[in-house]
């Protein structure tokens, strides 16, 4: 893991941001991904017409979800067991990764298969396996790559996003005993995964996936993939464990389909994923396949904090992924900037509240409040109102002020008094005026060598607009 | 003998005139523009003393400043029947967000809200409150080619997409060319622009390729500060060509007011910034 060791030194996003706007690699595969999602988007939405009113009714479901989430998420776990499976509650990533391995170490499991979790991320899943003694192997295709190259996802629905064509190449060329197999186009990189990848599903002892919902009447994980790889994860070995997030929790299978109608819209354009596919309790007799054991570890990491907090909006993701295929920021430098398992918009305001590492103070500050996220979520989470409140706690909390927020204070102060303020304004722009002579622009200016290290400054007129409409009015009399 | 107040519709409206700063200290032909073109609209302007609006405290975390300054612009504007601000982000800020600052238990909270309804963006005051169509067009922008930047704040929280694009036909006989991703940020974002500058030259400097390839001479919008970013940008990367896309504020063309200089440009058409 030594490459995501290298990217976790240096936690600022500033620094990461520079590095990543100046990565060949990142920047074409960014180039390649970016438009893609939002035609794609734009078009599905258009197809079905009333995706203003499906938006509405997602948001309704997930407020209500969250409104009584405590009585629901204990109406799963009865279900789960009715169903011959178990309930496990996490209230820490250390708790997940304690409960997840001792399932496994019961099992006496020496290889996990793994569908896509998020959360298995955010509690770093695969390393505690290693260190366990149980061999991760991921089968969603864009984490195995990552497995490979021993880094982390950057998008949260495509996962190896940053990774061009040739560096998926040049990683199964490093790996895979190829021999005459060609690996030219895009089919025959997904057929070398294939093969690889196959016959781990049917040795696994146990298949750990994430969940996309957790609906409360049946107690049914619900989980959506382009692959099938989820499918085969979660039926083929003796033991089906899902690693997700008491967030994710749905009442009924109507909501479940409210979720679904706004979901692959969303995140890739889609109708409807390719699979869907809903899990219930354990293997039965009347079951001809499926896991004899069937777990499901709840992860909390503070999630019940935010609930009626000013902050319980962002418990509504369903993580699609729209936010950040719509930012310009995320566009521009990529997932691993926002040093999170959770980058753009909606990682912004999720990291520093589950996290709240020093650090983390950067994300919501990371953008222009542009609003294109909010415009495109599919449960109309307020994302830029809920990092200005991060901005706002980030001060509060701020044990000294710095420059930037002394600068704005001091200007506030002034703004206060116009008449001052218009004084004060007029006497620095005839200063400027004496010194700017003819130039209709600067290319240096001091105190903003930021903007004038990218870009010109226009000479301000004579007088503000203040002094020359009062000249002006004065003319007038 | 009583007199009877004139009904709304015969009196001349009464409009305070809110510049913004930067148009206040960069660009204050903007700021005659816009009173211009109210009274070619018919309105009484006026132009009390101001400052800022807040929107920079509050996106920089100080919510208490931003409320002084808010109750301040209330007072100042409060007599006229209407506010025109030549910008949809700080229109935005008073119009979408002062109302969120003043909560239901404040005592200003129905003043602020009252006083919001009376605040208007530029060209939707004109379009959609005046609906203003001067009698011939002021100038003929028929033959050129022109490209318009949506600003952010205006477009997804005033819904500004349509109100430019049908006065600048108009007033000014034009069609708009449109580049591609006219929505998407210019990467300016108040202090955003200078705290994340290299992350802003990418988004600006995707912005001017667009609004080059779109094959304009010049670029219009609403929001002084975002031209500011990307007349910038096209003078940096251009400095020597006497043909690069000239940038102006809407409310210039609007006006027919086209003998200042474009923006950060000098009026002979050769001049080098220093």
């Amino acid at each position: 893991m030594s490459q995501v060791q290298i990217q976790e030194t240096q936690p600022d996003f500033i620094i990461r941001s520079r590095a990543a706007l100046e990565d060949n690699h990142l920047q074409e595969a960014l180039e390649k991904a970016g438009s893609g999602f939002v035609y794609k988007r734009q078009a599905a939405t258009e197809r079905i017409g009333n995706f203003e009113q499906l938006r509405d009714q997602a948001r309704r479901v997930r407020a209500r979800a969250l409104q009584h989430l405590d009585l629901y998420l204990l109406h799963f776990e009865k279900k789960v067991q009715q169903a011959g499976g178990q309930v496990h509650w996490a209230e820490t990533p250390a708790q997940m990764r304690e409960l997840v391995i001792g399932l496994c170490q019961e099992q006496n499991a020496k290889t996990a298969t793994k569908g896509k979790s998020m959360v298995g991320e955010e509690v770093d899943l695969n390393e505690a396996l290693e260190a366990a003694g149980v061999e991760p192997q991921e089968t969603d295709l864009g984490e195995y790559v990552l497995q490979l190259a021993h880094e982390r996802p950057s998008h949260i629905v495509a996962p190896a996003l940053h990774k061009t064509k040739a560096q998926v190449q040049s990683l199964f060329r490093d790996n895979h005993a190829l021999g005459e197999r060609a690996l030219d186009e895009v089919a025959d990189i997904v057929n070398e995964a294939r093969a690889v990848i196959r016959d781990r599903f049917l040795q696994a002892d146990v298949g750990i996936t994430g969940a996309n919902m957790l609906i409360a009447e049946t107690g049914t994980a619900a989980i959506v993939t382009n692959e099938g790889n989820g499918d085969l994860t979660a039926t083929l070995p003796r033991t089906h464990i899902i690693t997700t997030s008491i967030d994710k929790i749905v009442p009924t299978w109507e909501d479940a389909s409210a979720i679904l109608r706004v979901l692959g819209r969303s995140a890739t354009g889609q109708d409807i994923t390719t699979y869907t596919s809903f899990f219930t309790g354990a293997r039965s007799q009347r079951d001809k396949d499926g896991p004899d054991q069937f777990h499901i570890v709840l992860l909390d990491n503070r999630r019940s904090e935010l609930l009626g907090s000013e902050y319980e909006e962002m418990l509504h993701c369903i993580r699609c992924g729209a936010c950040m295929n719509h930012c310009p920021v995320y566009q521009a430098v990529g997932g691993h900037s926002y040093n999170s398992v959770y980058p753009g918009p909606m990682g912004a305001v999720l990291t520093p509240l589950l996290r709240n590492e020093e650090q983390d103070n950067q994300l919501p500050n990371a953008s222009t409040f542009c609003g294109r996220c909010e415009s495109v979520c599919p449960v109309r989470i307020p994302l830029p109102g809920l990092m200005r409140k991060l901005r706002d706690r980030e001060q509060r909390e701020a044990k000294h002020a710095n420059a930037s927020t002394l600068a704005v204070k001091l200007f506030c102060r002034l703004s206060r008094h116009p008449a001052l303020y218009r004084k004060l304004t007029q006497f620095s722009l005839k200063l400027v005026s004496m010194v700017r002579g003819q130039k209709p622009r600067f290319k240096k200016l001091p105190l903003m060598s930021d903007w004038t290290q990218h870009r010109d400054f226009p000479a301000p007129d004579k007088g503000s607009f203040q002094s020359q409409w009062q000249q002006r009015q004065k003319g007038k009399k | 003998m009583t007199e009877t107040p004139p009904k709304q519709s015969e009196r001349t409206l009464q409009v305070g005139l809110f510049v913004t700063c930067p148009v206040d200290l960069i660009r204050p032909s903007i700021g005659f523009a816009t009173a211009s073109l109210l009274e070619q609209a018919g309105c009484d302007v006026h132009a009390p003393p101001q400052s800022c609006c807040g929107q920079v405290a509050f996106n920089n975390g100080q919510p208490e400043e931003t409320r002084a300054l808010a109750w301040n612009i209330v007072e100042q504007f409060g007599e006229y029947d209407y506010v025109v601000i030549p910008s949809g982000s700080c229109g935005g800020t008073i119009k979408t967000h002062y109302p969120e600052l003043f909560n239901k238990q404040d005592e200003r909270h129905r003043a602020v809200v009252e006083f919001c309804e009376k605040v208007y963006e530029l060209t939707t005051f004109l379009t959609q409150v005046l609906d203003y169509s001067p009698a011939q067009a002021g100038v003929d922008l028929s033959s050129q080619t022109v490209t318009y930047h949506d600003s952010c704040a205006g477009l997804r929280e005033l819904g500004i997409k349509q109100q430019p694009r049908t006065l600048l036909k108009r007033c000014a006989n034009l069609d708009v060319t449109e580049m591609q991703e006219t929505d998407v940020c210019c990467g300016f974002g108040g202090t955003f622009c200078v705290k994340y500058s290299d992350v802003s030259n990418r988004m600006v400097g995707n912005k001017v390729n667009n609004i080059r390839q779109s094959g304009a001479s010049m670029v219009l919008g609403g929001d002084l500060s975002c031209l500011l970013n990307i007349a910038g940008k096209l003078q940096r990367l251009e400095p020597d060509n006497p043909n690069r896309v000239q940038v102006r504020h809407i409310a210039e063309v609007l006006a027919g007011e086209l003998n200042t200089p474009a923006i950060g440009e000098s009026s002979s058409p050769v001049e080098k910034g220093e």
